[in-house]
């Protein structure tokens, strides 16, 4: 490029300088942080999944609940809320699906990938940020349980351990939504996507037993990851009376959802690290 | 000086669209290079390119002399990047925003706040700063999006549009702040869609279409690509354009004479002298003459000359994600 009108600087020292960037864990704090900030700062993000979840909660719990038989000894209360409460990572995680690609479509994921800080700790803050959000929403969704009438029959060490199975599915599911939220680009679409979550949820033993299901529907339900989760979480809360509704083993269920937690988590955290890392 | 920045036979491919077609760019040090093109033309392709937030099907990248394409987390430790849309966290104060990325470029807290307040100063938000950015105006957003990747002091500042949606009181402004910029060490690559701020704030302009670099140089330089200066002379009485137009047809080519409006006018490679020139030979012969003026082309016949398109000289409203 030509040079004819370049004209002499005043000798100022050069302020500009190399930035080293931050290291994986301040840059995750940072990204959280931020997030954390804003659930806090916009309650309605928080709130609209919390009364989406309630809605569910009611209707089924006061419409149709007279009109499910859970098959067995539980009531149709304590058979549907262990369903309701494991069920609720995935309303948090398709909230959380938008939020990336809000990110994404406004410029905000651009601008931290142009700052020297290891790439993933983008993602890992945001699973930092949203796993918060999503232990917030299994909490809430509990106490909706027990507001309406859900009472536990197993013991407290084990209805703990199945809060805990909650918590992991959540951090594992996490990642697909991250990716759902990176591959739609604009929250609209991500939003759509969302709706994914419905059959998984409905077609699963979560509100119905899978027993009564069309063919081709029940084998969809006994094969999805939902059942297997939502089937290890009521056996552990609510003991034999739920243990008595489903074919196999309290051990076999969680087993499967282990399994599933894992393959999730490994299939899912890998695709969003290449779609992120690629540039 | 090593260049700042140098681009050889740059191309990137969106499906059936060739963004950058072998774009090549060298941007010396202490310079304000602006990137000028029409729609599509392939200026945020590039800026994301050299952000490496795109990868370049081919070609050769290096900023501050570091290959972007080998070592790109090296680049981003030397760049700062403003992108075409604000991007910055609605839900926090423009101080936090400063604040959250200047911990995320290595500063230490107490750093971090220090660099928040001097970008603050900087881009004249510190009445604003413990504000929730959402109740910002579209002018305060910008800002606060520009300063956010000055937090970092950076080498090289990638700029997309800087300017657009500020009103004109704060675009000079920001055309000071820019020009600051370079006096310490940081130098910029901004794109535009305003001829005006390429002219008044670029030292070299670089004028893009179809993913090429179709022309570069200073502005002045770009200027004679239009063609020649204009001598226009308007007279009072439509009965001296015969002899206004002798003078003139001697004095340059391409001699036009408009009689509604009693105006003719002339080409001329050196319109200062011919001007004077002009004047002289006029005053000479008794020709009263109402007006005359000398009318270099502007940046927007270069545009037109090179790409055929207008240039946008209004807002245009902001098209949905170009990212
Ligand atoms: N991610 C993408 N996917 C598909 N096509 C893209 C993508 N990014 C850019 N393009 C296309 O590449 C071309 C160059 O786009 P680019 O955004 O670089 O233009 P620009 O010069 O910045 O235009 P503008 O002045 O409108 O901002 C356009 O035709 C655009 O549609
Ligand atoms: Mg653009």
């Amino acid at each position: 490029m030509a040079n004819a009108s370049a004209i002499t600087l005043p000798q100022n020292p050069r302020q500009a300088s190399v930035n080293a960037g931050a290291g994986l864990w301040t840059s995750s704090l940072t990204v959280a942080g931020r997030m954390v900030r804003k659930f806090a700062r916009t309650p309605q993000l928080i709130m609209f999944t919390t009364i989406q979840s309630a809605l569910f909660l009611f209707m089924f719990r006061f419409a149709f609940g007279g009109a499910i038989k859970s098959g067995g000894a539980l009531s149709y209360v304590d058979y549907m809320v262990p369903g309701f409460i494991t069920t609720t990572i995935m309303w948090a995680g398709s909230g959380a699906a938008v939020g990336v690609a809000d990110d994404v479509e406004h410029g905000f994921v651009d601008r931290l990938r142009s700052l020297p800080i290891p790439r993933v700790s983008v993602l890992t803050g945001r699973a930092l940020a949203d796993a918060t959000l999503m232990l917030w929403s299994l909490v809430t969704a509990t106490i909706f349980g027990f507001i309406v009438g859900f009472r536990l029959t197993g013991s407290v060490p084990r209805a703990l351990a199945a809060f805990g199975l909650c918590v992991l599915f959540g951090l594992a599911f996490e990642w697909v939504f991250i990716v759902v939220g990176l591959v739609a680009g604009t929250a609209q679409s991500a939003q759509s996507m969302g709706l994914l979550v419905v059959p998984l949820i409905f077609l699963s033993s979560a509100y119905v037993p899978i027993g009564g299901m069309p063919p081709g529907v029940k084998q969809f339900g006994e094969f999805e990851p939902l059942t297997p989760m939502v089937n290890s979480v009521r056996n552990l809360a609510m003991g034999p009376d739920a243990q008595a509704l489903v074919p196999h083993s309290t051990g076999y269920y969680i087993g499967m959802s282990l399994a599933w937690t894992a393959g999730i988590f490994v299939v899912f955290g890998f695709l969003a690290f290449l779609r992120f890392a690629r540039r | 000086m090593a260049p700042i920045l140098e681009a050889h036979g740059l191309t990137k491919r969106f499906g059936k669209t060739q963004a950058l077609d072998g774009l090549d760019l060298v941007a010396q040090p202490g310079r304000v290079v602006a990137l000028l093109g029409p729609n599509g033309a392939g200026k945020t392709t590039f800026v994301r390119a050299v952000a490496t937030l795109l990868r370049p099907d081919s070609g050769t990248l290096y900023v501050d002399g570091i290959d972007a394409l080998r070592k790109p987390a090296r680049v981003r430790q030397v760049i700062g990047l403003a992108g075409q849309f604000a991007a910055v966290e609605e839900a926090m104060t423009g101080r936090e925003n400063l604040e959250m990325v200047g911990r995320l470029f290595g500063l230490r807290r107490k750093e971090s706040k220090a660099a928040a307040v001097r970008v603050l100063d900087l881009m004249q938000l510190t009445d604003d700063a413990d504000r929730l950015v959402r109740t910002y105006s579209g002018g305060m957003r910008r800002r606060i999006d520009l300063g956010v990747s000055l937090v970092g002091t950076p080498r090289l500042l990638l700029l997309d549009e800087p300017s657009t949606g500020l009103d004109p009181g704060s675009r000079i402004q920001l055309w000071d702040t820019i020009r600051g910029l370079v006096v310490t060490g940081t130098d910029i690559l901004l794109t535009t869609q305003y001829l005006d701020e390429a002219d008044r704030l670029a030292s070299d302009v670089v004028i893009i279409d179809h993913g090429k670099v179709i022309a570069s140089g200073t502005p002045a330089e770009l200027k004679t690509l239009a063609g020649d200066d204009m001598i226009e002379v308007h007279v009072h009485d439509a009965d001296l354009l015969p002899a206004v137009s002798g003078v003139l047809g001697r004095i340059g080519h391409d001699l036009r004479v408009d009689v509604p409006t009693r105006r003719a006018f002339v080409s001329a490679d050196d319109g200062n002298t011919r001007l004077m020139e002009a004047l002289r030979v006029l005053d000479q012969e008794g020709i009263a003459v109402e007006d005359i003026s000398l009318r270099r082309p502007t940046l927007d016949e270069v545009f037109l000359t090179l790409t055929g398109k207008p240039a946008q000289t209004t807002d245009s409203p902001e098209q949905p994600a170009s990212v």
